[in-house]
């Protein structure tokens, strides 16, 4: 790997990781952590077709995000069956269409993320994405732990519960596009879930527990994509790796309420 | 002539078509105690929920201010489960000076070194009183609780009670509270409406509560006794 896109990389994965781990903090908090694997799985066939025609496979997932949720919500309003459940039909379906088409060589990177080949603009774009997806979490952020605490409460403290889920909902969706780059689309709900775990457990307050999967997130992301120039292996396992080796030190450090 | 606080006119709730609630009509004065009494699932609840615009409704409500603050009922406030999530960062939502919170926690007898305990780590008492010095630290006109006394015993009963009364006398609160508690009818009510789906009784305590109306409020068997001194 080129020292230049070695370094494009490491900002590209900087900003994602941060962006990923300030989000995963709120998704651990209404336990949706693994709906970052359900869409990551629903981004499969995005990153099919992008890696087939040969367009960035961000914009790929993020289009097959978009019509996954489209086709989920069409399906519950017409079956009134629960979402998780039509998440399962549709991420399954996707998922086994995808592979029909998948050529053999593609299947690693689609599963689990390839960054050998990354373009300055494709950095600056990913770079401010993944700075929109952390400003519009923080901006989210307490109305979403006062909705958990309860949403009758918020609500009455003139909170709009709809508007405030749905900026949550594209959130999650920016965040798996872009995380699908690194980690796959095997792997993203690992990429959400780990640092937020990890940083529950050291936190002492809110702030501390949002910046610290924040924190956590960009130096997995730092540390895998350094290892994986160091060895070769894959730079979304390492990342993950790496992120679960925090999660394991910081079970030594929990802080009970 | 007392200032009118609150107004409600054939009030009616439907959910999934079945009428929950159904020509529901009263008013609140500034200063008021109303209680709010009726059986699982007569709609206290749905009915708070309406007047505070949570939930769709048929009728009209009209309030005299926004100055509203409302507790919902306990066991729907989530303790488990929660980020790290400190008593201080908890009022941080009530955009109030660190001041007024030691100053309201101070009022409810809390100590200041809870601010920075675990919004799960609280005793059911202390957290009552959190709650309720929550309620009070934007100085509301309007105080709204469901079921406030939920799974505290009769000591704790009585302070929560006592504490409410202190802040209505020294604030001139009104107050529209959801209770299963029929004493603090008795000793802290101005009005009382007896609900259930629709309104079965409504106005003094002394007046409308008798044994026929608690009857038709909590169905058959219900017996009522009434102290000579009460």
């Amino acid at each position: 790997m080129a020292e230049i896109q070695f370094i494009l990389a490491l900002i590209m994965g900087a900003f994602i990781g941060a962006a990923a781990g300030y989000l995963g903090s709120l998704m651990v908090t209404k336990r949706a952590a693994l709906m970052g694997c359900s869409l990551g799985h629903l981004t499969i066939p995005g990153i099919t077709l992008a890696l087939i025609y040969g367009f960035d496979v961000s914009l790929g997932a993020l289009l097959f995000l978009a019509f996954g949720i489209v086709l989920i919500w069409l399906f519950e309003r017409r079956t009134k069956l629960p979402m998780e459940a039509l998440t399962a039909v549709v991420f399954a379906s996707s998922v086994a269409v995808a592979f029909l088409y998948l050529p053999e060589d593609e299947t690693k990177i689609a599963l689990l993320g390839n960054i050998s080949q990354i373009s300055l603009l494709s950095t600056v774009i990913i770079a401010i994405l993944s700075l929109a997806v952390f400003l519009a979490s923080k901006k989210i952020f307490s109305d979403m732990v006062l909705m958990s605490v309860s949403e009758d409460l918020a609500k009455a403290r003139g909170v709009n519960v709809g508007k405030t889920n749905f900026i949550y909902l594209v959130c999650i969706a920016l965040t798996v596009a872009l995380g699908v780059r690194i980690v796959g689309g095997l792997l993203t709900a690992a990429l959400v879930a780990i640092p937020a775990c990890t940083s529950r457990n050291l936190s002492k307050n809110l702030f501390q527990y949002s910046y610290g999967g924040m924190i956590f997130g960009s130096l997995a992301c730092i540390i895998g994509i350094t290892a994986f120039k160091l060895t070769g292996f894959d730079a979304g396992l390492l990342v993950i790796i790496t992120s679960a080796i925090f999660f394991l030190i910081s079970l030594l450090f929990v802080r009970k309420s | 002539m007392q200032k009118e606080m609150l107004r409600v006119e054939n009030l009616g709730v439907q959910f999934d078509g079945e009428q929950v609630l159904k020509n529901i009509s009263f008013n609140v004065d500034k200063g008021e105690v109303l209680v709010i009494l009726g059986p699982n699932g007569a709609g206290k609840t749905t009915l708070l929920r309406a007047l505070l615009g949570l939930i769709p409704y048929a009728g009209k409500v009209s309030w005299k201010t926004k100055n509203i603050s409302y507790l919902p009922p306990q066991e729907l406030i989530q303790r488990e489960y929660l980020p790290p999530l400190t008593i201080e960062e908890f009022f941080k939502f009530k955009k109030v000076s660190k001041d007024k919170i030691l100053k309201i926690f101070k009022e409810v007898g809390l100590p200041a070194d809870l601010l920075r305990r675990r919004f799960g780590a609280l005793s059911t008492g202390q957290f009552q009183r959190m709650l309720i010095a929550w309620a009070l630290v934007d100085d509301p006109e309007i105080l709204l609780f469901d079921e406030i006394i939920y799974g505290v015993d009769i000591g704790g009963k009585q302070t929560i009670y006592s504490l409410l009364h202190k802040f209505w006398k020294q604030r001139n609160l009104t107050i529209l509270m959801v209770t299963h508690d029929l004493s603090v009818v008795w000793e802290h009510a101005d009005n009382v409406l007896c609900l259930n789906k629709k309104k079965i009784c409504y106005g003094e305590p002394k007046k409308i509560l008798n044994t026929k109306n608690l009857k038709e409020t909590y169905g058959g068997g219900i017996k009522f006794y009434k102290h000579k001194h009460g």
